[in-house]
């Protein structure tokens, strides 16, 4: 198969990116996206050029890793995959295919395709954990849970933190990601201690690093390589409703003693 | 010179660990504040490591060359995690977890670490529930298991098809709170790239900033090394393309020895190889084997699609060889029975690299819907990379590298023959002994980092004085300058080949010589192929740009470069090793069927081989005494 590829080129945060044609022969369908992109690069190194820079490691569409808008969608135009996971046969021969970074503020590219996703890291740092030491813990099997509840929140755990859902939005909104984890430890029992902590936390850290506000347009469950739904967002928006509201401030009447009529 | 002394603690097995702790000495916790651990790598192993570390109390810098600490190859497990939990009660329990780790190891590793491993596994269940990792639970609300790999109880653990996902999310969220805390500095993005010995103890590291380019020095009271397996170095291998060997490897090369680098697992059921530009290959989780059952037809010639050849003209060969474990026995039993199998000429698709793994029979017996839930997203990552429904049809599978045993050797105490260098998870040599049974590489990482390392290098820091090391010490310089030097190097070949292609080659080289199978003839050429394939890497090779900026280029092909030289330490051990076991197989040493032959009074030794700049690597032993079981041959008939 033939194609040509668009491809943006920008060598750092502070300079001006733009995109540069490459034509791919003889691509085999049975190849995936990123190794028709590995061997563009080696043409280039043998011709002394810098390679295009990209981001990828399992290739198997779990470590979230790779992060390519394909022809202006986020992991390209099949639903429920990585880019990593995306073959060629899955193309138009002799069409071109445009392939950009994530854009959005708060990924700073880095080079070429390869963006900076530290803002996801340091959400996460700001609560999204169960504090528990280590040793000590009770037997797994102390506290039951549901099979249904234990599934639910595994769909929500199983987000590989690509960031396709901020790439897709047009706020660069961070929603998605932040109610898949928060939705995670909201549905276990051990999650519970901090629900109400996390929730704002993870809701303050995502503003802090810059990310836009959730407009209800959905496109990132669209891209979501796993699949996340949306409904964990409306899950997220009423945790984080129930922690503003719900949480218990302090006593402002005493209460009255009980042994006072027998003093 | 090295000593190899195990430090294993004399007395009962089942009490060992328990009394070593209480001897040990402890670091007092004002101290602890004051002194600093580098933990390189944030996989299970190292995750777990850097977070306990920091809720110790001490001060940890963390690195790893990924984006984040969260995206490390942990991530890519699918099967499950062993734990000795009985929960089934089905008979399982600690000595039982115990002794087919080391029957499973065939015979190659130390009672003592196997027993303390089998002991800690229960313990790692409860504190992954206790970070909230989504395991798989009954309709009740218990913790379900699956049978897994080589074993006849069912102890596995899971998360869906994404186990490792969820255990190092897990690991990575302690990680998260510790750095919030500010115990923990993490440093990602970042490749440790030598290791700063000082008067004979581990000091520090010097690491590249893969996105500035700059170089700089490191320094701690202790080094962790949690840095992954080397697989890679057959570059078509089930692990993530960024895993390498440049940690561990470095590390030998400052005088750590590095133990049965051959022990080299094979898994039996990947997607066979497609394609010249492939860049890596696709495991297909070893439950399947379960519930699928792999044949080919009988007659070489058969080229009819499987639907047309009927029940009696297939060979239902691990079944028919091992009719006890079937299509469950262990990865290298399957791997070499799979290949004799291709090699026969019976192999199935496109170039006959290839077995079908069927499950018609299960689908006809419990219903697509159950076979759906259990595998589904198996089936669509097949269906996605081979275009086939394994619904409809068999799949097909085939081996590939996907594990190392051998890595580098540790003490009791998981320290290396570098005092204060520790070393967990894959990157260690310790518990899998010769062939690492499904599912018990999580817990060995886990097991190593929120249980055992914690307690160990506690010991090592209460009783060593160490003061405190500046920047720019002689031996932080010349560590420092070795690795610019190399680095410059890297960027003055000539242009003409690019790493991946010098990848490829050694990988070929290496698959053929020291893969699936080995002999003495293999061996030896690839140990007079390796060095002129070197020689021709530093003179052509083609990295563009510089060293000062973000170079990915510059990290392979530094990291082929590594692969280049550790081949040949692979082959040595490959060579030295005179016998059959577990995943080393050497041709000449088998039965007329084609089944392993041990020598267990020739070899029942970890080889620890110790480098020798300039100079062939030296062998030490560190025999292997069975005082609690006796190595059976390892029949699974
Ligand atoms: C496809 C697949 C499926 C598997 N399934 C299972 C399973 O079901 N059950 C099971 O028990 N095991 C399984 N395994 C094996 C298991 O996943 C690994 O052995 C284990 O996760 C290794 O963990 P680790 O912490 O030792 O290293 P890794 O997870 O490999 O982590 C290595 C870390 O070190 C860092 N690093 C490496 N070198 C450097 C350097 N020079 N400088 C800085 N940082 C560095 C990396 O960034 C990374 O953070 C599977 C393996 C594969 C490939
Ligand atoms: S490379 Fe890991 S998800 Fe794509």
């Amino acid at each position: 198969m033939n194609f040509t590829l668009k491809v943006w080129r920008q060598r750092g945060a502070g300079e001006r990116g733009r995109f540069v044609i490459y034509p791919a022969r003889d691509v085999s369908p049975a190849m995936s996206f990123l190794e028709m992109l590995d061997v563009l690069n080696q043409q280039l190194v043998l011709k002394g050029q810098e390679p295009v820079a990209f981001e990828s490691d399992c290739r198997e569409g779990i470590c979230g890793s790779c992060s390519l808008v394909i022809n202006g969608i986020p992991h390209g135009p099949d639903r429920g995959v990585a880019t990593c996971q995306l073959y060629m046969r899955r193309f138009t021969e002799g069409t071109t295919i445009t392939i950009e970074p994530w854009r959005a503020k708060a990924f700073p590219i880095i080079r070429d395709l390869v963006v900076d996703r530290g803002a996801l890291d340091r959400v996460m740092q700001a609560g999204g954990y169960i504090s528990s030491n280590t040793g000590g813990a009770v037997d797994g099997n102390t506290i039951l849970i549901g099979k249904d509840r234990a599934e639910s929140a595994m769909d929500a755990a199983s987000c590989i933190s690509c960031g396709a859902c901020v790439a897709a939005c047009k706020n660069a909104s961070a929603m998605l990601f932040v109610a898949a984890k928060v939705s995670h430890l909201a549905l276990l029992p051990q999650g519970e201690p901090e629900r109400a902590t996390r929730a704002k936390a993870l809701m303050k850290a995502m503003d802090r690093e810059g990310f836009g506000s959730c407009g209800n347009q959905y496109e990132c469950e669209a891209v979501c390589p796993k699949s996340i739904s949306v409904h964990f967002i409306a899950a997220f928006n009423r945790e984080f409703l129930r922690a503003t509201v719900a949480e218990p401030g302090p006593l402002t009447e005493i209460p009255s003693d009980p042994h006072a009529e027998f003093r | 010179m090295i000593a190899l002394d195990s430090k294993v603690p004399s007395g009962p097995l089942e009490t060992k660990w328990d009394r070593h702790r209480f001897t040990e000495k402890l670091v007092s916790p004002n101290n602890k504040q004051h002194i600093k651990i580098i933990v390189v790598g944030t996989g299970l192993a190292g995750a777990s490591a850097a977070s306990t570390l920091g809720q110790l109390g001490y001060h940890v810098d963390c690195f790893c060359f990924h984006d984040s600490p969260r995206r490390a190859h942990s991530i890519a497990a699918q099967g499950g995690i062993n734990a000795a939990k009985n929960y089934q009660d089905d008979g399982d329990s600690v000595a039982r977890l115990f002794y087919d780790t080391i029957k499973g190891g065939d015979f190659r590793s130390r009672e003592a670490n196997v027993y303390r491993l089998a002991q800690v596994s229960t313990q790692i269940i409860d504190q992954c529930v206790a970070l909230g990792v989504p395991f798989a639970r009954e309709y009740g609300g218990q913790l379900a298991n699956r049978s897994f790999g080589g074993v006849q109880v069912s102890r596995t653990f899971y998360c869906r098809g994404q186990t490792g996902q969820q255990l190092l999310l897990g690991a990575y969220s302690a990680l998260c709170w510790q750095i919030e805390r500010g115990q923990v500095a993490m440093h990602p993005r970042t490749e440790m790239l030598d290791l700063i010995v000082i008067d004979g103890h581990a000091r520090g590291i010097v690491a590249r900033d893969l996105v500035s380019g700059k170089i700089a020095v490191h320094t701690a009271q202790a080094v962790v090394l949690a840095t992954g397996g080397y697989s890679n170095i057959f570059y078509l291998s089930t692990n993530a393309t960024g895993s390498n060997v440049t940690a561990t490897y470095r590390a030998w090369k400052q005088g750590a020895a590095f133990a049965n680098p051959c022990f080299t697992q094979i898994h039996p059921t990947a997607i066979p190889p497609s394609e010249e530009h492939q860049a890596k290959l696709t495991l297909m989780s070893e439950s399947l084997r379960n519930d699928g059952r792999i044949w080919v037809p009988k007659e070489a010639s058969d080229r009819r699609s499987p639907d047309q050849i009927p029940e009696a003209e297939r060979d239902y060969f691990l079944e028919r060889r091992y009719p006890r474990f079937g299509n469950l026995v262990p990865r290298d039993v399957a791997s070499r029975a799979v290949k004799a199998i291709c090699d026969e000429g019976r192999g199935v698709g496109p170039v006959g690299h290839g077995v079908y793994l069927d499950f018609s029979d299960v689908i006809a017996r419990e219903g697509l819907g159950l076979v759906r839930e259990r595998y589904g997203n198996l089936f669509d990552m097949y269906q996605r990379i081979t275009g086939e429904d394994a619904y409809e049809v068999p799949m097909r599978i085939y081996p590939a590298p996907h594990y190392t045993m051998g890595g580098l050797w540790v003490d009791y105490n998981l320290m290396s023959t570098i005092p204060g260098l520790f070393v967990v998870g894959e990157a260690n040599f310790a518990d899998h002994g010769a062939n690492r049974l499904g599912a018990s590489s999580l817990m060995q990482g886990l097991a190593d980092g929120y249980f055992i390392l914690p307690y160990t290098i506690g010991h090592y820091l209460a009783t060593t004085k160490n003061g405190p090391i500046s920047h720019d010490h002689a031996e932080a310089r010349i560590a420092a300058d070795r690795v610019t030097m190399r680095t410059t190097k890297l960027l003055q070949g000539n242009g003409r080949r690019t790493a991946a292609s010098f990848h490829r080659a050694l990988g070929r080289i290496m698959w053929n010589a020291c893969g699936m199978a080995r002999h003495r003839a293999g061996l030896k050429h690839a140990l007079q192929t390796i060095p002129p394939l070197r020689h021709d890497f530093w003179r052509e090779i083609a990295v563009p740009g510089s060293g000062e900026s973000f170079n990915q280029e510059l990290e392979y092909a530094g990291r082929v470069a590594d692969f280049l030289e550790f081949a040949e330490l692979l082959c040595h051990d490959a060579l030295h090793r005179e016998e059959s076991c577990g995943a080393h197989f050497r041709e000449e040493h088998q039965t007329v069927d084609g089944e392993p032959v041990r020598d267990d009074k020739g070899f029942a030794h970890v080889a620890a081989w110790e480098h020798v700049p300039n100079g062939a690597p030296i062998l030490y032993k560190e025999p292997l005494t069975f005082e609690f079981i006796k190595p059976a041959m390892r029949s699974y008939q």
